[in-house]
Parts: structure tokens; C-alpha cells; sequence
């Protein structure tokens, strides 16, 4: 099973990179990438209702509050509902609120990262010292307070996250323009007559794809404890609806009764796809400077 | 002016900027933004126009946008954040009674972390490749996808309900609690001053598991960081001549090689200090831990308007200081950033 995903994970790379096999010798991007397609696919599946054994939701037949066994194999909560089920059917709102913040941030934060690279002056310096500003506050505490202004839900959360990270692309492509725009090569396309539209979309962007790439890995990985922790502190999905940070609220309360499962299993799924876009970025960072890797760093 | 006193000088100056821009941004986010503080403080709950608009002029966001942002500035010069619909009390009381217990979690939070991080950093440095070095590298990257209030609520588990060796939550246990007489706000100040055992052992026993809990990202990173610094470091010549010379490899590593490999890691103590700040939300919550971190969820919870800005701008203004105090000490280790 696992050789054939990296079989499969090998041929679809191969046809973004023109048949170099990028992946050989991968260990630790390819351990990665199936952690996370695995999980892709069960939360994907999970909202289906023959996959999961039980209703995640409705279901209210097992014993309350019993440890886990082989009909429920991860315990039941206090409301006679499968934890199993629950967990894996859990991962939907971090899945959906982590890729879609990430896409918010990287677009408004790569295109103000352009711009502000491209034009300097006045409006370089200001748009710095704001995206400082917003980088040196705690984005924890960043993101509970949007989210409180925002609402509670996957739309207000996507938000709240997105705009924590936009200046970590900001950063990183404004850094990259300043390098390629004073590089020999684009002053001299530029002196062919190349404009500033085409210079960015044919010179600068490509040279930023790496760098952003693993940054968005390890912003991924970021969202996804992000997202969990937002749930945990009830700004997630309204109750019944199955979800990690939420369950694992919900469990606090039998902690004192000694009810680990309810808390143990929920976190376990965050840490396993956390880790997983966490080695996507170490391999990719692996990818694209070999010497990081000799190095060990 | 000498060089270091200039630096400090000029370093300050450039605080005041930030600072504001910080405030304007806190401003822009809380004012500004589509839903405004009265809907998000009533909506849901079924009340009048007449009312909301009651409640607006008194909270003052009726006004025009530039006169509301010049007295929020000026409120937060004179200290003024307002009181708390909540307890009823001026917010900056209750910031300040509450800000020895973050201080104090931090603390030992980062205490912890470096300790922890360093110890592991030189372990798996000075056994590169050998199988400790891999388990503690796996130790490391798998740290940072540990979310904190699970890690708190595994540790409460394990070492409160199972073993039983530690309390729970909160500060103080029940009975000691009831005589217990704080002057600083720093319970283990405080107890130390007090001179008596019993109270000493049971403050430090309720700071261990929040301790660790807040301080086990940072020690990952830490541990992350030294271990590359350290590994350059042992590749360096006066290493090699320290070696050569005869002298003990305990005292290579330690004194030779070690002051030379924290100097970086010195620079990254302010940014550790913000996502310690973003840890302190979660683990006081988990903890029951009284303080500002918390007192900022608890507001958001109860809509309490005038707590969640101070709270923000609080804690704002605090990281704003932390980083200029890490720069300043950093030109005392590194002078190369004085000039």
C-alpha cells in the first residue's frame, strides 16, 4: 500500500518537474506528503456516513463514558457517541480553515510583498513597519481577538488566520524582489523593453516559488495547532458537528474522572497531520538547499 | 554620549513608532472592521435599536472615527483603559493584578525551555549521527506539532488524576490559599519571603506543570537552534587548539564552545518572548492560571469590550518593551550591533 503511494506520489511530481525524480532519496518529504494525503482522504471519505462506523453525530447507543474496546475502539463520550468516529471524521474545519488562510495570506501578502519591493520610497518603509508591527505581536493572541470580532465558523476563522500570516510572505518576497531587481539580467530584459508586470510574473515569482512553498508548509502545520486551539477555546464549529479542538474541550470536563480517551485520541490526530505538512516544509527546505541537509541542521 | 548609551537612545526612539503603529493596528482592528464593539458585545441577544444605540453613546463609538482614535490614544497615555463591563472595575487594575501571574508563568516557562532546550541542543551536537541524536532530533521537530493545551491536559492526566505527585490547576492549593498573603503578586517571591516550607513547596509544586506546559515549543526550538550553532561551533579551529592543548573535553564543550554557540540564539529571545505570549493564552486557560493571558479569553467569552482592548494594547505595549530590553543586552554580548 505504502509503496504504491510513493509510486503514485513519485509519477504525479514527475509530471510537474518534467521527469526529474525529486523525490529519491526524500525520506522525510515523502513521509509527509503520505501522512497528509492519508488524512486528506480519510477526512475526505469521513463525511460520508458508510465510512465511519458509527454516526458521528447522531449515533447513542454506546455505553457512556466507556474506555475504549473493540466495538468502540477509541471509548465513548458522555453522550453515548463513538469517539472513533468522531475523530476521524474530526479534521474537516482545520483541513478546510488551514489551506484556505494559507492561500489568503500568501496571495495578499506575496502581491503587497511585490509591490512594496518593486515601488520602495515612502510606501516600502510604511508597509514594513506595519507588517513588523503585526509580526511582532503574539499571533496567537492576534487570532483569538479576530476571531472574536469576526464570529465564530470556518469563514471568520479562515480570516483570522489568513491574516495572521500574510507577513511572513510579505517578507519573504519582498526580500526576493529586492535581489532580482537590481540582478544584470533584469536590467537587461528591462533595457529590451520588458515591463514591470512581466519582470514579476516571469522572473521574480518563479524564484519565490521555493522559498514559499516551504513556508507555506510550516504555516500548514502552524494552522492546523492554530485552528485546534481556536476550537478548544469555542470559537470553532457550533457543537454537535465532530471536531478535534472541540472534542477535546468537551473531554476537559471528565478529566477528573480519569477519562483519558476522550482527550488523548483527538490530540494524537492533530499532532500526526501537524507533523505531516511540518516534514513537507523540513523536506522541501531539504529540497531546495542539499547543503541543509548535509549540514543537519 | 558613549557608544552604548547613544545606542540605547536611539534604540528607544524607534520603539515609539512601532509602538504606535501597533496601536493604530489593535485600533484599526477593533474599530474599524465590519461589526462594531456593541453588536459584537449585544448581538444575539434580543435587544432594542434604541438601546444598542444607547449603549453606543455611552461606550463613545458613535463618534467620528479620527476623534474616537485621538482619545484612545490619549487614554492610553494617561493609563486609562476604561472599566470592565464584567467585573466592574478600571481595567488597568485588573491588568495589573494579574500581570505577576504571566510574569511569573513566562518566567519559568522559559527557564524550563532553556534548560531543556540547551540540554538536548549540546547532547545530540556532541553525538552527531549516533542513535541519541536522531531520537532527539525526531524529539525536536515533533515538538513544534505538539498543540500546548493538549501537552497541559495529558499532564494533568498523568501526573495530577493518575499519580497524584501534582496539583491540578490553579496558583494555590485550597487551605493555603485561605491565609495566604501576597505583596508582590510573585507567589514564589512572595513564599520565599514568607520563610515557610510548606507554602514554598506547594507554590513551587503548582508552578511545574504549567511550566513545562508553556515552555515545551520553546525548548524544541531551542534545542533545534543550539544544536546547529553548536555543530559550527565545534567545527572551529579554537576548538580543535582547545582540544590539542590537552584539556578535558567536558571543559571544551562547556567553556570554550558553548559561549560562543548561544550568542545567536540570544537574538531570537524576543520573538520567543511573543509566541510565549500566545502560549500564555492557552496554557492559563488550561490551568486555571489568573492571568492577563486568561483574563483576555474570559473577556472575549463575556463580549467585554473595554478588557479585550486593554488586554491587547497591554500586552502590545509589553512585547514592545521585552524586545527593546533583548536588543539592548544583545549589544552588550554582540558590540558589533552598536556601530
Amino acid at each position: 500500500m505504502t509503496r504504491m503511494l510513493i509510486k503514485g506520489l513519485d509519477w504525479i511530481v514527475g509530471r510537474f518537474t518534467r521527469g526529474r525524480h525529486v523525490l529519491r532519496k526524500q525520506t522525510i518529504l515523502k513521509i509527509g506528503l503520505i501522512t497528509v494525503f492519508l488524512f486528506l482522504l480519510i477526512t475526505i471519505l469521513a463525511q460520508y456516513s458508510w465510512f465511519t462506523p458509527y454516526d458521528p453525530v447522531y449515533y447513542r447507543d454506546a455505553p457512556r463514558l466507556e474506555g475504549p474496546s473493540i466495538t468502540h475502539l477509541m471509548g465513548a463520550d458522555q453522550l453515548h457517541r463513538d469517539v472513533f468516529s468522531r475523530v476521524i471524521s474530526g479534521g474537516k474545519a482545520s483541513l478546510i480553515v488551514a489551506f484556505g488562510a494559507v492561500a489568503l495570506s500568501m496571495s495578499v501578502g506575496s502581491i503587497l510583498g511585490w509591490i512594496s519591493g518593486f515601488t520602495g520610497g515612502f510606501l516600502d518603509r510604511s508597509l514594513s513597519l506595519i507588517m513588523d508591527a503585526i509580526y511582532s505581536f503574539p499571533s496567537m493572541i492576534l487570532a483569538i481577538t479576530l476571531v472574536a470580532m469576526f464570529g465564530a465558523g470556518i469563514g471568520p476563522m479562515i480570516w483570522a488566520v489568513g491574516f495572521v500570516y500574510i507577513p511572513t510572505y510579505f517578507r519573504v518576497t519582498r526580500a526576493e524582489v529586492l535581489q532580482v531587481r537590481e540582478a544584470t539580467y533584469v536590467e537587461a530584459i528591462r533595457a529590451v523593453g520588458a515591463g514591470n508586470v512581466r519582470i514579476i510574473l516571469r522572473h521574480v515569482a518563479p524564484n519565490t516559488v521555493n522559498a514559499i512553498m516551504a513556508v507555506s508548509s510550516f504555516n500548514l502545520a502552524d494552522a492546523i495547532l492554530t485552528v485546534a486551539a481556536l476550537s478548544f477555546l469555542g470559537f470553532g464549529l457550533p457543537p454537535p458537528a465532530p471536531d478535534w479542538g472541540f472534542d477535546i474541550q468537551n473531554g476537559q470536563k471528565f478529566l477528573q474522572s480519569g477519562s483519558w480517551w476522550l482527550i488523548t485520541f483527538p490530540g494524537l490526530m492533530i499532532i500526526a497531520l501537524s507533523l505531516g505538512f511540518g516534514l513537507i516544509g523540513e523536506g522541501i527546505s531539504d529540497l531546495v538547499n542539499p547543503k541543509r541537509k548535509r549540514k543537519r541542521v | 554620549m558613549g557608544g552604548i548609551s547613544r545606542y540605547i537612545a536611539q534604540r528607544f526612539m524607534l520603539t515609539i513608532p512601532m509602538l504606535l503603529i501597533l496601536l493604530t493596528l489593535v485600533f484599526l482592528i477593533l474599530r474599524v472592521m465590519p461589526g462594531d464593539p456593541v453588536s459584537a458585545m449585544l448581538g444575539g441577544r434580543n435587544v432594542s435599536p434604541e438601546l444598542m444605540d444607547e449603549y453606543r453613546h455611552k461606550m463613545g463609538v458613535d463618534r467620528p472615527i479620527p476623534v474616537q482614535y485621538i482619545e484612545y490614544l490619549s487614554g492610553i497615555l494617561h493609563g486609562n483603559f476604561g472599566k470592565s463591563f464584567r467585573t466592574n472595575k478600571p481595567v488597568v487594575t485588573e491588568l495589573f493584578t494579574r500581570f505577576p501571574a504571566t510574569l511569573e508563568l513566562a518566567f519559568f516557562g522559559l527557564f524550563f525551555a532553556a534548560i531543556f532546550g540547551f540540554g538536548t541542543g549540546i547532547l545530540s551536537a556532541t553525538r552527531a549521527d549516533q542513535p541519541i541524536d536522531h531520537v532527539v532530533r525526531i524529539f525536536h521537530i515533533g515538538s513544534f506539532a505538539i498543540p500546548l493545551f493538549w501537552l497541559g491536559l495529558m499532564l494533568q492526566v498523568i501526573f495530577a488524576v493518575r499519580l497524584g505527585w501534582l496539583p491540578v490547576a490553579s496558583r494555590l492549593g485550597g487551605r493555603i490559599a485561605f491565609t495566604f498573603q501576597s505583596v508582590t503578586g510573585f507567589y514564589l517571591l512572595d513564599s520565599l519571603l514568607g520563610g515557610n516550607t510548606k507554602v514554598i513547596a506547594d507554590v513551587a509544586k503548582h508552578l511545574v506543570l504549567p511550566s513545562i506546559t508553556l515552555g515545551f515549543a520553546q525548548a524544541g526550538l531551542l534545542g533545534r537552534m543550539s544544536r546547529a550553532s553548536m555543530l559550527e561551533v565545534l567545527d572551529q579551529d579554537y576548538v580543535t587548539t582547545a582540544r590539542a592543548k590537552g584539556l578535558k573535553e567536558r571543559v571544551v564543550i562547556m567553556s570554550h564552545a558553548l559561549r560562543n554557540a548561544l550568542i545567536p540564539i540570544v537574538t531570537v529571545f524576543g520573538l520567543q518572548f511573543a509566541i510565549l505570549m500566545g502560549g500564555a493564552v492557552l496554557t492559563e486557560t488550561v490551568f486555571s492560571w489568573p492571568g492577563v493571558a486568561s483574563f483576555l479569553v474570559r473577556s472575549i467569552e463575556a463580549r467585554d469590550w473595554p478588557a479585550i482592548q486593554g488586554s491587547v494594547v497591554f500586552i502590545a505595549v509589553f512585547i514592545s518593551a521585552i524586545n527593546l530590553i533583548v536588543d539592548i543586552t544583545y549589544s552588550f554580548i554582540d558590540p558589533r550591533v552598536r556601530y
